[in-house]
């Protein structure tokens, strides 16, 4: 069994959304009592550290949260009492741990998770990746709830909450992200012709506090207001006749009486629009032999070949001095092609006048 | 008359042959970098690339060295006198079975185009392959020592330094068989000893 602590944090935080794993895809009820291979820091057979090791914290303002006051980065080993309660992998290891100086010459554009979380759910449990709410509320000829589910036993389909699709050992997502994390309200308005982001990660290769970092990308689809274009609250639970969609499944009473309960307008039409949002993902630290390979981001189609923005070294070329070049080498090598054979001709020539 | 005389000193054929080996496992895996070729795989390649990269500077320090100290800098120095022949001889004379127009010897071991090609190369080509490394080499460090500039700047002028020295090399290889026979000038640059005109 797991320390106290983690039975204690996991309670809530692994079970996220309502059931284990749905949202984060590195926090489930696996790292309970995880193994080395799945989490090199809480593993039991290993360092066994709790949340509390790294998360510090003060009246539940924990360290950690992703937020306007991003972890403190540059350092040398230091522990995390020393950041207030603001923690970050280097907290402990420094920004340069490797003898290899070149992998210490990443960690300025690199976060640590990229590289060390090669993979994330890999302790079994599988993690939600998409979500339709817009199929809810089916029934099936005897007006009984549906639940379906896929051929890896996970549920595939539910009359209360519709579609979904869930996955395990998952391949991250990456983007620059420099620790800040804007998330949009109900007062935004945005561009429904294409999925909404429901949360917006800041930085980018020029700033230098941003990282490239690991993500899983939640994609979905939910109740929205077509004319206002901005995002509504249903009201899910409730009695019949209180509007709430798990007692009548009618979204438009279920977005009426959400929002009169939570006093915000709404124009009265509904729609259901795609939505993705950000997951970091920061736990789950592989052994350090399964570390990313340098070819996982330095090749032609590698984990980070839809990051565009700066040169990086084995993906990217000029696609003009690759043609000069090797258009100049063709040619060099056809003129001396060309060269020697005149010379063997000649050669010969020569040769059957000389037998004459 | 022919006569056989000692063209290359001992340590301008170790020279000549480490710097071949060297240049060419550069350019595998330079290209390998680059994402043309798949062999030894990123972190090997770029691991034996800094390795020969380094190599070629040390091995080039001693080359300076030796060219200084024995005087055979001179070697290179350009000259446009008889650069007419030379060429002709190349594109015509060769084929008609014509001796060569330059003489070589002991102290003229170059004919004039080889001085241009050989100096273009050292002082040219090298250094500019050799500096945009280094630049890259030290891109994380740029900012510390007060350069700056970006990345792709330096890996494309490297990359553009390494086309010019892959042509040299497969001109040069070429021509390293246009001597009496297919291979004597190469046996000459593993033997040191050469045949020439008396
Ligand atoms: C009673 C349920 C519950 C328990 C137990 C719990 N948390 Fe939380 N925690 C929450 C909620 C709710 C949030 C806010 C989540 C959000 O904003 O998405 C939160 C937020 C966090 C955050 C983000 C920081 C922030 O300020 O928003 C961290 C880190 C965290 N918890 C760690 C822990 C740790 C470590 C423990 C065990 C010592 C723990 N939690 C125990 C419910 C819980
Ligand atoms: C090895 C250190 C470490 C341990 C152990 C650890 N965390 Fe974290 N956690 C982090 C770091 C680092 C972050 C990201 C901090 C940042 O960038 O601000 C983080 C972020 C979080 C967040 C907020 C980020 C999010 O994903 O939304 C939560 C919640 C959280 N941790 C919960 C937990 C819980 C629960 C446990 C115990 C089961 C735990 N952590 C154990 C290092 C750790
Ligand atoms: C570009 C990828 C990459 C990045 C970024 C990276 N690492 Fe590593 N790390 C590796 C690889 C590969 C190894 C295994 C090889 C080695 O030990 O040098 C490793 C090994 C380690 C080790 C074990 C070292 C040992 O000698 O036992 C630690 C600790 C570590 N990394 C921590 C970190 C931290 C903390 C960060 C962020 C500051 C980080 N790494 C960023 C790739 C990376
Ligand atoms: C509270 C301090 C602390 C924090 C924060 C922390 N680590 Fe560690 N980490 C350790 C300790 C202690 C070990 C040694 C574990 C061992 O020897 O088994 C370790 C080991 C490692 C290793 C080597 C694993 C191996 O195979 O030997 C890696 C890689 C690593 N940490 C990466 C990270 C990353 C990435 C983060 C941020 C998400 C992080 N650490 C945050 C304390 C910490
Ligand atoms: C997580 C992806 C990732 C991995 C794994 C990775 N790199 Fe990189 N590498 C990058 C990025 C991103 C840059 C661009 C950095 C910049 O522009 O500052 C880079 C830049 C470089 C550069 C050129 C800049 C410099 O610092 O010299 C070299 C060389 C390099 N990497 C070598 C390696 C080697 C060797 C390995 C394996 C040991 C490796 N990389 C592993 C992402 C990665």
């Amino acid at each position: 069994m797991g320390l106290p602590s983690r039975k204690n944090c996991g309670a809530c935080h692994f079970y996220g959304g309502g059931t284990d794993g749905v949202k984060h895809g590195d926090l489930d009820s696996s790292l309970f009592s995880p193994n080395k291979k799945l989490d090199v820091h809480m593993a039991v057979n290993g360092p066994n550290f709790s949340c509390t090791a790294c998360h510090t914290n003060v009246n539940h303002h924990m360290a950690g949260r992703y937020s306007s006051d991003p972890a403190p980065v540059i350092h040398k080993l230091a522990m995390p009492k020393d950041y207030g309660n603001r923690i970050s992998c280097e907290s402990c290891h420094s920004s340069s741990p490797h003898k290899d100086s070149k992998l210490n010459d990443h960690t300025d554009k690199v976060a640590c998770q990229t590289c060390h979380i090669p993979r994330y759910a890999r302790g079994g449990v599988y993690t939600k990746m998409w979500w339709d709410w817009s199929t809810a509320g089916r029934f099936d000829e005897n007006g009984k709830m549906i639940v379906k589910r896929a051929a890896n036993g996970t549920i595939a389909y539910h009359t209360k909450k519709g579609d979904m699709r869930w996955a395990k050992d998952v391949k991250p997502d990456y983007a620059w992200y420099n620790g800040k994390m804007d998330y949009l309200s109900l007062a935004d308005s945005f561009d429904d012709s294409k999925p909404v982001s429901l949360n917006r990660l800041e930085g980018s290769y020029d700033d230098p506090k941003a990282r490239i970092f690991p993500f899983k990308i939640y994609l979905g689809k939910q109740v929205y207001d077509p004319a206002r274009k901005t995002l509504v609250i249903p009201k899910l639970f409730g009695k019949k006749g209180s509007g709430a969609y798990w007692a009548e499944y009618d979204w438009n009473k279920a977005v009426a009486a959400g929002m009169r309960e939570a006093g915000e307008p709404y124009s009265g039409k509904i729609g259901f629009v795609e939505t993705k949002m950000f997951w970091p993902i920061t736990h789950m630290v592989a052994p350090k032999e399964e570390s990313l390979t340098c070819d996982e981001c330095h090749s032609r189609n590698g984990r980070l070949a839809a990051l565009a923005g700066f040169y990086l070294p084995g993906r990217d070329k000029s696609d003009w001095l690759d043609t000069l070049g090797w258009i100049m080498i063709l040619l060099t090598l056809a003129g001396t092609i060309i060269h020697a054979a005149i010379r063997m001709a000649s050669r010969n020539k020569q040769k059957k006048e000389q037998i004459k | 008359m022919k006569m056989k005389i000692q063209m290359y000193a001992r340590f301008e054929r170790f020279w000549h042959w480490l710097q071949a080996f060297l240049i060419i496992v550069l350019l595998i895996t330079g290209f390998e970098i680059h994402g043309v070729l798949k062999l030894l795989g990123f972190a090997k390649a770029h691991q034996v690339h800094i390795f020969c990269g380094w190599s070629l500077i040390i091995l080039g320090v001693f080359a300076i060295f030796w060219h200084a100290t024995t005087g055979e800098w001179k070697q290179y120095v350009p000259t446009l006198e008889n650069l007419d022949k030379i060429a002709r001889y190349y594109v015509c004379d060769i084929f008609k079975g014509e001796p060569h127009p330059h003489c070589k010897t002991r102290e003229q071991k170059l004919n004039p185009l080889q001085r241009l090609a050989y100096l273009a190369l050292k002082i040219f080509i090298l250094p500019l392959q050799l500096l945009s490394g280094l630049w890259y080499y030290y891109y994380n460090q740029w900012p510390a020592m007060g350069l700056s500039g970006n990345l792709e700047t330096a890996a494309l002028v490297h990359t553009a330094a390494a086309f010019m020295v892959l042509a040299f090399l497969v001109i040069h290889t070429y021509l390293s068989t246009t001597g009496g026979t297919l291979f004597s000038y190469i046996k000459a640059m593993i033997t040191g000893w050469e045949e020439v005109e008396d």
